[in-house]
């Protein structure tokens, strides 16, 4: 293992995909991905990738070039945020209908409007019931080992489904943090060259995209919700030979200082770190609280859910996205649905916050805790809360 | 990888992104069932012309020995385009009883 290397983390992400050895990378710039993209061209432009890139004029054709070279047997990448998210939607279901093992790094952003280029989750959270295993990175080093592992989980013969990678939108994609690089022999070494199941080319044949009656569809869907719900197997092999490789270690949910909790902050992307610090902040003052981090969002990790909140009294959701009109943040909702059939469950809160870039110090995650607090004796004050929202 | 029926039972029996390993199965899928309209040629306005060949957008039309166009009904969805197009008037939509 080398050094490690300081670096923006969008030009590690595109440094670790081109490791990867992609046959097609076809992408649109949008901030806050744009650098990924971008390095990617220099980096085909510089003779030092042999792949295609594609200089696509949307969002919806980048998926969809990516469909039709993954289709054709290519290991195929693109990149977006927000309304690029939204503008592929068309194309999003279908990659996963059609069993292509494309990766999408997502540099998530709130969406418009009012117009707002920083993040939040509501981009991927609007692309949650589409097929596609879905993960969240919380720092730079788990954005370069989360996208190695990405290929090799997506083109298992076993899953064969497409899978995004979420970083924030500039807290991450931004930011400059020491990396530690897998060298090119060691990515290979991980991820062998790609198999497809089929490739449309004139001399096979095949047939991808087709119809489906109603007499088949319900089967259609069955099968599709299965395969998703199965690959958690692969995810936790991939993780697990990540770790015996590479010595750090994966879970699809991340526990800190969870020893002993009674309360605890269940978070998701970059802002996990950051509760970090609170945890340590409050668990000097004597308080018995932890810290959950959601590192898979889709297939949900509902068991793993469920066994990491034994024992405690009030868990607090943290989402970046607002469910309009809904039951609370989308996390928490499906927290809260792991919990329900629990004879024994916590008092739960939804805590919306750090909207449109909006940023989430410290001093917020002890005053949610301290909230969680109270409520683990009261019960819950409110259906939900966008936390931090002024005259409220 | 080759599935003989028409499409499978159960949901176990789903062929992986549903793709299709032999060609032409589309044609077992007799779309002539939507249809709510036949047309109903007559030979004696019909001047071989072929307008109603080239217009079906289904592709179901042939011409037959003695050179008069016939529509596959096992195919054709009754748009009525071949009617429409048929400036002498040979062809007319008919309600399916």
């Amino acid at each position: 293992m080398s050094e490690r290397v300081g670096m923006e983390i969008a030009l590690a992400a595109a440094e670790t995909v081109a490791l990867c050895r992609p046959d097609v990378i076809a992408a649109y710039p949008i901030t806050p991905n744009t650098h990924i993209p971008e390095h990617l061209s220099d980096i085909v432009a510089e003779g030092r990738l042999d792949a295609d890139f594609i200089c696509v004029e949307s969002e919806h054709s980048a998926l969809s070039a990516c469909c039709g070279a993954s289709g054709a047997g290519a290991r195929a990448f693109t990149a977006t945020s927000s309304q690029g998210l939204l503008y592929m939607a068309e194309v999003v279901p279908i990659v996963s209908a059609m069993r292509l093992p494309i990766v999408m790094i997502i540099g998530n952003r709130a969406l418009s409007g009012p117009i707002n280029i920083w993040n939040d989750h509501s981009d991927i959270m609007s692309q949650r019931d589409v097929g596609w295993i879905s993960m969240f990175a919380a720092n730079g080093q788990e954005v370069v080992d989360m996208t190695v592992q990405s290929f090799k989980i997506a083109e298992h013969r076993d899953v064969m489904l497409p899978v995004n990678l979420n970083l924030d939108g500039f807290q991450l994609t931004h930011v400059v943090e020491p990396m530690l690089f897998p060298s090119q022999e060691e990515v290979d070494a991980f991820l062998p060259e790609y198999e497809p199941y089929a490739a449309v080319h004139p001399d096979n044949i095949v047939s991808m995209g087709t119809l489906a009656l109603p007499e088949i569809f319900n089967e259609v869907m069955k099968a599709k919700d299965e395969v998703l719900k199965d690959s958690k197997k692969v995810i936790l092999e991939v993780w697990k030979e990540w770790e015996e490789k590479f010595g750090r270690t994966y879970k699809p949910v991340e526990s800190y200082k969870t020893e002993g909790a009674e309360i605890l902050l269940l978070a998701i992307g970059s802002m996990a770190e950051t509760a970090e610090v609170a945890i340590d902040e409050l668990r000097d003052r004597g308080m018995p609280v932890g810290l959950l981090k959601l590192r898979l969002w889709r297939p949900f990790p509902f068991e793993e859910i469920r066994n990491a909140v034994k024992d405690v009294k009030a868990i607090a959701v943290l989402d970046r996205a607002v469910s309009f009109g809904g039951p609370g943040g989308p996390v928490f909702s499906e927290v809260r649905s792991a919990l329900y059939d629990e004879k024994v469950r916590p008092t739960i809160i939804s805590e919306i916050i750090g909207l449109g870039g909006r940023d989430v110090p410290v001093g917020d995650f002890i005053k949610i805790a301290e909230k969680a607090a109270r409520v683990a004796k009261t019960g819950p004050e409110e259906e939900y809360e966008i936390f931090g929202v002024r005259g409220s | 990888m080759e599935k003989a029926k028409k499409w499978p039972e159960d949901w176990q029996e789903i062929i992986p992104g549903c793709m299709v390993f032999r060609p032409g199965s589309a044609r077992e899928y007799h779309t002539g069932s939507w249809r709510a309209q036949r047309p109903v040629y007559d030979n004696s306005k019909c001047i071989k012309c072929g307008m109603c060949y080239i217009f079906c957008p289904e592709g179901c039309i042939s011409q037959d020995a003695d050179g008069y166009f016939i529509a596959d009904l096992d195919y054709c969805k009754g748009c009525g385009i071949c009617a429409h197009e048929c400036w002498p008037g040979a062809i007319t939509m008919v309600e399916e009883g």
